[in-house]
């Protein structure tokens, strides 16, 4: 299975080869290492969203409350984060408690009541919303600490905080998803459900570890989103689970779950960002952008699903 | 059957190949109106292929095809759908929340105006069904059907596509054998309406109960057409096979040991109740039954797959308490399910992640899986088994049916159970693969592995048990032993 995906994601490298040299013979200031700092920065809260709902979604499951998510824990974590109040750690413990929650809300509810994914956090993501809304009752949470700021804007040895943060998750997110039991059984829950089950595998304890841990993913991207903008804004992330879903998808896992992968889901996460860039540096306008960006999702889509029937 | 009858189908050397594989070499094929003609051969033999020809769903790389007696051109789906070549599929092909006679009528409405004639659609669809003797009300949705009278409804559908030729594959493999034998009075008056019949089945018994020739493939090749009466059952699975089957079913006397499970009163309402039997180390116990007898119900009751309203469970003299699998399979029960694709195995994982996947605890560290170890337990089952793939990291998906099947047992048995169930465990393999089947559970059984069988075929149960437990619409009427037990007996019991 590794081998056969590994092919796929190499197709995939591929296009975003191709794409990156085209950009590059076009402006020369693409290939720079500043420039590539911005593009890793940019997409790093939206990767670590693609992360969490990958886990999601190769089991069959979607997960639409991110965005509300980032903003519950943007606002959260933000109120405790007020100079010469609370250590610094106390409103990212928090903020990663309130996501990890809401994860496993979703989880909780979808095993428990058997409602379809879609449903269940899309109620979420509205609770979630008011929940934001009433906490900084509608306004933009300000003022907060430098050594908060400093998540989303700090550098260790030059390198931006986010981007270790990025490289760090997607360790992490690999080594489950490819070593660990919880890993298969997330593949096997995906692929066959009742098959599953009637392997011995727990299925509701495989789900509520995904919305888990997407929940807590989307907490830590709300924690350093508010660190990035030096604000919690209840409106934060409207949207941003329709971003992470898309580079997912790009990413070549499939939404009917069984299967994908980290590394594709990375892929996906960095062409969104290198294409938006590349658009940037050429003055496209962000409307256009917003157009080319969905002909390049539904064209990943097409191209995976003409892999699949070759390789079948 | 009479040979002076003109043809409807002649076939003359067909050849088909997938990357630089054969697989049809030289097929030589003739039907007449009016006849049952079996296409026998083991899978991967190229029926299937051959099928898909005849459908027009592939073109052959050579070859011609007569249909009375006029070569046909273009050999696609269109034309041969003209010509009159319908097929029952295995798996029915029905929209759940139509009615019967809107699914009959799918795609080619009687239209009034912009508007179907429903009326029209049911009066027709009712006189079809009461041709074929099926007696239902054509309002009915096609979800609340049992699959046997989906399958007659196919039949019917056919009917009224004015079809001449009618491929059925393994129509009988979801009937029970009362609704097998109305099928056969179907295929009859069919027979005498003139229509030709291409009956592909792995129940060799039908075949020469219905069939008045038997062509057999082997390997993409074609090895030869007789007439039904100067073949037998041993001459034909040797022409299929390629050697000799001396036996298929290889059950050893052996003494069985202790009691492994213990059943006392197990009941669940509507399904089954009062079930008490005992099954020792070292045993085979064959569950016979009609469809709906209550078999595989009891068999998921004590896997834990659904819950029973009352009665114990005992396994090796201690109750238990079984609410899901995992506990089944911890406390040492296995379970392959009759339904492969939907209960046995996960399509997109490899055959290594397949077998490992219900003891994948025991091949790893804390959250971490040992692959070496895995690979290594895994492959040494497959290798047990006899599974045969490309590779051991291939997707279980893209085996045959046999291999996948010994996938699933495969990894039954490697979470070392001390009682497995089999439930149905040779529906839809070939005959090859079956007597490897017989064989590991005759094996098993030896080492001293209590072993529950289901199965609708009565040779198998009959050849494979030790004892036999009947079932009759949920209560159970006898338990015969091996000596006791014949068909008439069994058949006697399971009516009751």
């Amino acid at each position: 299975m590794q081998y056969i995906n590994s092919i796929r994601q190499y197709g995939l490298f591929i296009v975003f080869g191709i794409i990156c040299l085209l950009i590059s013979l076009i402006t020369p200031q693409f290939l720079t290492v500043s420039n590539w700092t911005i593009i890793v920065t940019q997409v790093s809260i939206n990767a670590l969203l693609a992360f969490g709902v990958t886990f999601v979604i190769i089991t069959g499951g979607i997960d639409l409350s991110l965005g509300s998510i980032v903003a519950v824990t943007g606002v959260t974590s933000a109120m405790l984060a007020h100079p010469d109040t609370y250590p610094v750690l106390l409103p990212i413990f928090m903020g990663l408690l309130a996501g990890l929650l809401m994860g496993a809300f979703n989880g909780f509810i979808i095993t428990k009541s058997k409602i379809a994914p879609f449903i269940v956090t899309l109620g979420t993501m509205t609770i979630g919303r008011g929940l934001a809304l009433i906490l900084s009752d509608g306004r933009p949470v300000s003022n907060l600490s430098d050594s908060f700021n400093y998540l989303g804007s700090g550098t260790v040895l030059g390198i931006p905080v986010l981007i270790l943060i990025f490289i760090l998750v997607f360790a992490l997110c690999s080594i489950i998803l490819n070593k660990t039991i919880l890993g298969r059984y997330i593949y096997a829950v995906g692929g066959n459900e009742q098959a599953a089950r009637a392997s011995g595998i727990n299925i509701d304890r495989v789900k509520l570890a995904v919305y888990s841990i997407s929940g807590l993913l989307a907490g830590l991207a709300g924690i350093l989103l508010a660190s990035r903008i030096n604000t919690g804004q209840p409106n934060a992330g409207a949207g941003f689970e329709l971003d992470a879903i898309a580079a997912v998808v790009i990413g070549g896992t499939s939404t009917s779950g069984g299967r994908g992968s980290m590394a594709g889901t990375l892929i996906g996460v960095l062409l969104i960002g290198v294409i938006n860039n590349g658009l940037d540096l050429l003055n496209v306008t962000s409307y256009y952008q917003q157009v080319v960006m969905g002909i390049i999702i539904i064209g990943a889509v097409v191209l995976d699903s003409l892999n699949q029937k070759s390789n079948s | 059957m009479s040979q002076a009858a003109e043809q409807i189908i002649h076939v003359n050397g067909l050849n088909k190949s997938f990357l630089g594989i054969k697989a049809l070499d030289n097929i030589q094929f003739d039907l007449y109106p009016g006849e049952v003609h079996a296409l026998m051969g083991e899978n991967g033999a190229g029926k299937s292929t051959f099928m898909k020809i005849l459908m027009g769903l592939m073109v052959p790389d050579s070859g011609t095809i007569n249909f009375n007696g006029e070569l046909i051109e273009n050999m696609d789906v269109h034309t041969m759908l003209q010509k009159g070549i319908s097929m029952i599929h295995q798996e029915i092909l029905m929209v759940p929340e139509l009615t019967v006679a809107q699914n009959i009528f799918l795609g080619r409405e009687i239209k009034q105006g912009y508007w179907v004639n429903e009326q029209q659609i049911n009066q027709r669809s009712q006189d079809l069904l009461n041709l074929i003797g099926l007696d239902l009300d054509v309002r009915t949705k096609a979800k609340n059907l049992s699959i046997a009278e989906l399958q007659l409804i196919e039949i019917a559908k056919a009917i009224s596509n004015h079809a001449k030729v009618i491929i059925m594959d393994e129509p009988t493999s979801a009937l029970s054998d009362k609704e097998s034998a109305m099928l056969f009075e179907i295929i009859k008056d069919l027979k005498s309406k003139g229509v030709a019949i291409i009956y592909i089945s792995h129940k060799l018994e039908e075949i020469f109960q219905i069939a008045d020739r038997i062509t057999v493939l082997r390997d993409g090749k074609f090895i030869i057409t007789k007439n039904t009466n100067e073949l037998n059952k041993n001459s034909l699975i040797s022409l299929m096979v390629g050697r000799e089957i001396k036996n298929l079913f290889s059950a050893d006397s052996r003494v069985p040991g202790e009691v492994i499970l213990k059943v006392q009163g197990l009941a669940k309402k509507g399904k089954f109740s009062d079930i008490n039997f005992e099954v020792h180390a070292r045993e085979v116990l064959g569950i016979a039954g009609l469809m709906g007898a209550g078999r595989t119900e009891i068999a998921r009751a004590i896997f834990g797959l659904d819950k029973t309203d009352s009665g114990e469970i005992i396994l090796k003299g201690k109750k238990i308490e079984i609410r899901t699998p995992k506990d089944a399979i911890e406390i040492g029960i296995g379970y392959v399910s009759e339904d492969r694709k939907s209960l046995g195995f996960i399509p997109e994982l490899s055959v290594i992640e397949n077998i490992s996947l219900s003891s994948l605890r025991n091949y790893s560290k804390g959250w971490f899986i040992q692959t070496k170890n895995e690979t290594k337990a895994s492959s040494q089952m497959a290798g047990d088994l006899k599974i045969k793939a490309a590779s051991l990291k291939q997707k279980v998906i893209n085996l045959s049916g046999g291999n996948q099947q010994k996938v699933v047992i495969a990894k039954v048995l490697l979470a070392s159970p001390s009682l497995i169930i089999l439930d149905e465990p040779t529906r839809g393999i070939d005959i090859g693969a079956k007597h490897e089947i017989y064989k590991l559970i005759n094996q098993l059984a030896n080492n001293g592995l209590a072993v529950i069988i289901i199965s609708s075929e009565l040779p198998e149960i009959l050849g494979m048990s030790d004892r036999i437990l009947v079932l009759s619409k949920g209560k159970q009427t006898a338990i015969l032993t091996k000596q006791e037990a014949t068909q008439e007996k069994i058949m006697h019991y399971a009516v009751h």
